[in-house]
């Protein structure tokens, strides 16, 4: 129960769709979603592999209660190793495809090798085919998504599919599910892209199971009452979403400015959540329409804009004159401050590239203002852009670079390589700010030092969603610390870090967590699923997920050296703001770390520590 | 007499007289204000007084009856919030 108990293997060189029983001992160890997908993927994957190469497999997986009444229960998560960072991937998307895979009566889909030609994975409850895509091949996924439904005769049909982008190889490629929801982070679309795997489509009536119907249904009103109650759940993410916190981390002085090279943006509060709600003095209307909510979600956090139809990336194009998915917190970063871009509707039109051709905002912001470094600086030409003035604060720049790269063309797909490889190239890997790889999000670690922490150890790369320190270091929920000292850090980290590995296997979705904890999520799980499930039970699950995922990371060639930040963030301390005079205190956090987990000084999990936790 | 700049965020923004900007009105204190005064003085009812900054630095709610605020500080206040 929770569980369908079954899951699809489907592989793409021979054709073939074959039904599985899901591996029950499994379950009880690991929950779902991203806990047992990675399961399953470590299990039958070498972590050598290639990510982009045939023998890469990737899951489309479900929690337990996705599909479920419980509050937030839309999601699903793609597990992979990604082409970004070679490290485990695992995006997590929200919406209305997972809950249609898990009411279709699958718990997963592992998708291997690579298909001869361009296809779709079409799921109608029990009947699953492969069938020809190549009429959709080099579409946008919005024009994927109105296609399919159209040729199906379905407008409830979901879809998971990848732009161009995904297709051409823009390593930081996303899978977008109902044009504006997104696996986003970490390339999970260029893999699927590799597999000549174009969407998947889905269509479920079967229901979810659960072992105690009376009391899940009482388990979820209560937590959901929690949720209504809390100020945050409740007034604050509907009303302003994640974008409250433009204003809030700059005020701070841990805002990422232009590549890093400041922690306070002039322009913030023109691209803040704030701003969204103003009247625009061109035409007196807002950005901001209405809130958003994914399936079953009590929440409602995401954001429905409309933009200025004057403004000049869109004044000769009236097709994206209808509302469509506005910028998150992360995204109005990484492609406002970060780029010192303060054109609220040009970052509004870059999101909406980002959603229309399927890529990471958070990596490509954060990859462009890398480069518009390398072009202040004279290493990069206007020759080499295509004879694009790369300035900090150019919306123009910004509004071309992401067609370009949405696009997969000309120095758009240099740009796709992501900021490692990208600076590399031009010469300067040290304008790179990543780690693993992969891009950092939006907060300094100078003015936010367990981010710090929480990046170096992010088993995808540099991530706020591993970790969210953020919660507590600033914004006092469950308890406030001080974003300025290291002290302590090392264990918020690691149980933030198993916490949330466990809400990541529920099926539900981590922005809950500014109103529940372990003890909110363990009665609905355990009125759900067969098993008892408490608190520690699944704290000890979060543990047992990290620590698989760090043994993959391992045994694919990563090692402690890799659990590091860019030298501007440990070298170059911040120049204003409470944290003026900080650099990151990653030395001082990480040993101890180490120790918590139970792991060698070189990062590497003990003997001991894999028998407590039964992976040894 | 003193002026500093009140930043009043997220919901607490209603708060703001029309025609601020950028979230921010500029608010005349006396000698000896502090941040509790502040708040107390602008009808800002505490428990939507969650995240206070002077100057960019977190205020302890139980520091704020001892925290003075001088000519040209700025204090921000949001009431509770969550992102990511």
């Amino acid at each position: 129960m929770g569980w369908t108990g079954k899951f699809l293997r489907v592989d793409l060189s021979a054709g073939t769709v074959k039904v599985e029983d899901l591996n029950r001992d499994w379950a009880r160890q690991y929950l779902g979603q991203r806990g047992l997908a990675t399961k399953y993927y470590v299990a039958e994957v070498d972590p050598k592999v290639d990510p982009l190469s045939p023998a890469n497999k990737m899951i489309f997986t479900t929690g337990p209660l996705t599909g479920t009444a419980a509050s937030t229960g839309g999601r699903y998560s793609v597990v992979t190793k990604g082409p970004l960072t070679n490290c485990i991937a695992c995006s997590n998307s929200g919406g209305f495809f997972g809950n249609e895979l898990k009411n279709a009566g699958w718990d997963m889909v592992i998708v291997e090798g690579k298909s001869p030609k361009p296809v779709y994975l079409s799921i109608e409850n029990e009947t699953v085919e492969i069938r020809d895509a190549s009429d959709y091949w080099g579409k946008s996924v919005w024009e994927t998504e109105h296609g399919l439904k159209a040729l199906h005769q379905d407008p409830l049909l979901r879809v998971a599919s990848i732009g161009a982008a995904g297709e051409r190889g823009v390593l930081y490629a996303g899978i977008i599910n109902d044009l504006h929801r997104a696996a986003g982070r970490s390339g999970v679309g260029a893999v699927m892209g590799s597999k000549n795997l174009k969407a998947v489509t889905v269509r479920g009536t079967r229901g979810v199971r659960v072992k105690d119907p009376e009391r899940f249904i009482a388990a979820t009103i209560a937590q959901k009452q929690v949720l209504a109650d809390n100020a945050v759940t409740g007034q604050g993410l509907p009303k302003y979403g994640t974008q409250v916190l433009m204003n809030v981390i700059n005020e701070m002085g841990a805002m990422p400015t232009r590549n890093f090279s400041a922690v306070e943006f002039e322009g913030a509060h023109k691209i803040s959540g704030e701003a969204m709600h103003e009247p625009r003095a061109t035409d007196g209307k807002a950005n901001l329409v209405t809130n958003g909510a994914c399936f079953g979600c009590t929440i409602a956090c995401g954001r429905i804009s409309r933009m200025d139809p004057g403004h000049f990336s869109i004044a000769s194009r009236p097709q994206y004159r209808d509302a469509s998915g506005g910028v998150e917190y992360e995204a109005a970063w990484a492609m406002g401050s970060d780029c010192g871009v303060d054109d609220l509707e040009a970052c509004t039109f870059a999101n909406f590239m980002c959603n229309e051709h399927g890529f990471d905002p958070i990596s490509f912001g954060s990859t462009l203002a890398a480069a518009m470094e390398l072009y202040e600086m004279g290493a990069l030409t206007k020759e080499q852009t295509g004879g694009v003035e790369l300035k900090f604060g150019s919306a123009e720049a910004l509004v071309k670079m992401a067609e370009l790269v949405g696009k997969g063309e000309g120095f758009g797909l240099e740009l796709g390589q992501g900021s490692r490889r990208f600076c590399a190239k031009y010469g300067h890997p040290e304008l790179s700010m990543t780690v693993k790889g992969q891009e950092f999000p939006a907060y300094d670690p100078r003015g936010i030092q367990g981010m710090g922490l929480t990046y170096a150890t992010s088993n995808r790369g540099a991530c706020h969603l591993r970790s969210y320190t953020v919660a507590s270091e600033v914004l006092g929920i469950p308890f406030k610390t001080d974003p300025l000292v290291t002290d302590g850090k090392a264990a918020l980290v690691k149980a933030f870090q198993d916490a949330t590995a466990a809400f990541d296997a529920s099926g539900l979705c981590i922005f809950t967590t500014f109103a529940w904890g372990l003890e909110n999520l363990a009665p609905q799980l355990d009125a759900a699923c067969e098993g008892e499930w408490t608190p520690e039970h699944l704290l000890e699950v979060g543990e047992r997920i990290w620590t698989i995922e760090r043994q993959f990371n391992l045994a694919a060639g990563m090692t402690a050296q890799d659990d590091t930040l860019p030298k501007r963030l440990l070298k170059d301390a911040a120049k204003t703001g409470p944290a003026k005079g900080l650099t990151s205190g990653l030395d001082k956090m990480l040993p101890e770390y180490y120790q918590l987990r139970g792991w060698t000084p070189d990062g590497v999990p003990t003997a001991e520590t894999l028998k407590r936790l039964e992976l040894a | 007499m003193a002026t500093v700049t009140l930043k009043l965020f997220a919901l607490l923004g209603a708060r703001l007289p029309p025609g601020s900007v950028a979230n921010a009105t500029s608010v005349a204190v006396g000698e000896g204000a502090t941040v509790a005064t502040l708040i107390a003085g602008f009808g800002l009812p505490d428990k939507d007084c969650h995240l206070v900054l002077v100057n960019g630095a977190f205020i302890p709610v139980d520091s704020r009856a001892a925290t003075p605020v001088a000519e040209g500080d700025v204090v921000s206040i949001w009431p509770p919030i969550g992102g990511g």
